[in-house]
């Protein structure tokens, strides 16, 4: 099916959804209201003629820097492809500026469950009604949201782990386990110097 | 809200009511291939509940990319799959192309076509290596070594790396290849068909390795694609998904191959699966040796560091040769375009997917890796569930991840 016709079935199916549709290098996207994503989605799944049965790939995009002018901030881009059928579509979901927010699919593929922790540990984009919203690359009591393109590239402080577990190396140098401290960057004397 | 670091301290203590208790395998454990942690909910020696946590790893490559050039990013590519490094090099360079609209030489295709190959047997020896070592065979793990070795010359040979090659570029590759490499290639691939059987006696039909494998980990050709399972782990349930078939790259449209199918999504069948591939590849780099044409190893538009044949005898104070080059490159050809492109290549591990924003800038505006590891991860839980303790280490071999990848 051409890429173009899967993206008129889908206005016709949902017209108040589509924002508008393009082609890049031979690839079909479709922007869309984040309302009724599972619909869509599940709509592009089961619907016979179109069949997109693999979820490719998840991910955000924070477009504030983007010079495409009206663009929302956040975005949930889903590459879907369909196994039996050999075609492909892209739909990105524009979720808003402030406290981005999406309904899960993981009801439609169990492994939406992790590219959506990631997705908002790196981005900070939640997913209503998912089962374990949790982050998933960084640590749990990480601040901030990393691939936001207001954050840094080089951190302004070290991470409070690092700090504690700093902090534990010294107290436990106090008890004379490594008195040279050569485990913690210091360098080695050469003995045969000293001699 | 703990944190990995101290809750590791935590000692786990059975509570003297029922049978279960929680244990803490990894992320130091030598059988989760890396830095896995899987948290575990056991009751005897059945798992109730697994829960992998990953992230040790994580280097920040999405964000990193941001902030390099096209033609600086693909080191970082290296570092994501470092046993099969080559193969992702391909794949970004594949992605990058598609995007910037670049053309690349057929004879580039060839090579990238060859040492994708060649990286995706060393990958698979190294995993039939390891988790044969993991579920109790200690042999296959030499032999497997024994072959991969001579690939890993044959790459230093070829680009002087023996693990992060960084040799495919965008619009083509680095170096020519050389007639020693093409011999030394040849010469593998008369003798390896033989080395495959060689495996395969040892362990095909051992009753030890058929009992740890035939009838465990199963999944459904539907459940494996509800969790977004590619490669091998998707093959082996039967699902015939390919995307070297279903969207050719480089020159898998102009070789003959087959994509070996399971149907009982089975470790056992997944083993199959991936012993079957290693003849295929050995079959598609045969081919491509055979069908080599002649012509440049890069288009005229790559957008790379370009050596400067002539280095002027003299240059001035606080100008940048290599820098200057790149500068006029990309202003006169005009090559950043803006767009937004998802390409997919099949690499050892399954999937490995790219998706790209560009803003008319020479850097990309968003890099999403796909990656195949991270979402075999994500499954793990749902294939163990129910299972041995024992068998949980089987299916991580199984999956065959690689914590580089899965973390970025």
């Amino acid at each position: 099916m051409e890429q173009m016709a899967i993206v008129d079935g889908l206005r016709a199916a949902f017209p108040d959804e589509i924002l508008h549709s393009y082609t890049n290098q031979g690839q079909t996207a479709v922007v869309v209201r984040p309302g009724r994503i599972v619909d869509m989605l599940r709509w592009l799944r089961d619907t016979d003629t179109i069949r997109m049965n693999h979820l490719r790939s998840l991910c955000g995009v924070d477009n504030v820097r983007r010079k495409e002018s009206g663009l929302s901030r956040f975005e949930v881009v889903y590459n879907l492809y369909s196994i039996p059928l050999r075609h492909e579509i892209r739909v990105r979901a524009e979720v808003g500026d402030k406290e981005p927010a999406i309904d899960s699919v993981v009801e439609l593929w169990a492994g939406a469950n992790w590219l959506e922790r990631e997705t908002y540990d790196l981005l900070g984009i939640r997913f209503n009604n998912h089962p374990d919203l949790r982050r998933v690359l960084m640590p749990d009591d990480w601040v901030g949201h990393p691939l936001r393109k207001d954050y840094p590239l080089r951190g302004r402080e070290e991470w409070v782990g690092m700090t504690e577990l700093l902090a534990k190396v010294q107290e436990l140098d106090r008890f004379g386990f490594d008195p040279e401290g050569h485990a913690h960057g210091q360098a080695i004397p050469d003995e045969e110097d000293e001699e | 809200m703990t944190r990995p670091i101290t809750k590791s301290m935590d000692i786990p203590v059975a509570d003297g009511e029922g049978e279960r208790y929680s244990l803490r395998m990894g992320p130091q454990h030598p059988a989760t291939h890396g830095v896995l942690r899987v948290d575990l909910e056991l009751d005897g020696e059945t798992i109730v509940e697994c829960t992998p946590q990953v992230g040790y790893l994580h280097r920040g490559f999405e964000k990193l990319a941001e902030n390099k050039t096209y033609a600086q990013a693909l080191i970082l590519t290296d570092r994501l799959d470092y046993i099969a490094a080559m193969a992702n090099n391909v794949g970004y360079c594949v992605a990058v192309e598609r995007l910037l609209d670049i053309s690349v030489p057929l004879r580039a295709k060839y090579i990238r076509t060859i040492v994708a190959e060649m990286s995706r047997i060393c990958s698979h020896l190294l995993w039939l290596a390891t988790h044969a070592l993991d579920i109790g065979a200690m042999t296959v793990f030499l032999y497997c070594f024994r072959e991969r070795e001579i690939l890993l010359d044959l790459f230093e040979e070829l680009c002087g790396a023996r693990l992060t090659f960084s040799y495919p570029r965008i619009g083509g590759v680095r170096q020519d290849v050389t007639a020693r490499f093409i011999d030394g290639l040849q010469r593998f691939l008369d003798i390896f068909p033989s080395k495959i059987e060689e495996y395969e006696t040892l362990i095909d039909t051992n009753r030890i390795w058929l009992k740890r494998t035939v009838g465990i980990g199963k999944v459904s050709g539907e459940e494996a694609l509800a969790l977004g399972l590619t490669g091998a782990c998707l093959r082996g349930s039967g699902v015939d998904y390919d995307v070297r078939k279903h969207q050719p790259y480089d020159a898998y449209a102009l070789v003959d191959f087959e994509v070996p199918l399971g149907s009982d999504g089975d470790i056992y069948a997944r083993y199959r699966c991936r012993m079957e591939e290693l003849h295929q590849s050995a079959r598609i780099i045969q081919q491509c040796i055979d069908q080599l044409p002649p012509g440049p190893i890069a288009g005229p538009d790559a957008p790379d560091l370009v050596m400067p044949n002539k280095v002027p005898a003299r240059i001035e104070a606080g100008t940048n040769v290599y820098g200057t080059g790149l500068i006029k490159l990309v202003r006169d050809r005009n090559l950043y375009i803006s767009g937004d492109v998802y390409v997919a290549t099949e690499v050892p591990k399954g999937e490995l997917g790219f998706y790209f924003i560009s803003d008319g800038n020479n850097r990309p505006y968003r890099m999403h890796i796909r990656s195949p590891s991270f979402i075999h991860i994500g499954a793990l839980a749902a294939i163990a569930r129910g299972e041995l303790i024992a068998d949980l280490i089987a299916n991580i071999g199984s999956l065959d991840v690689v914590l580089g990848e899965s973390d970025r």
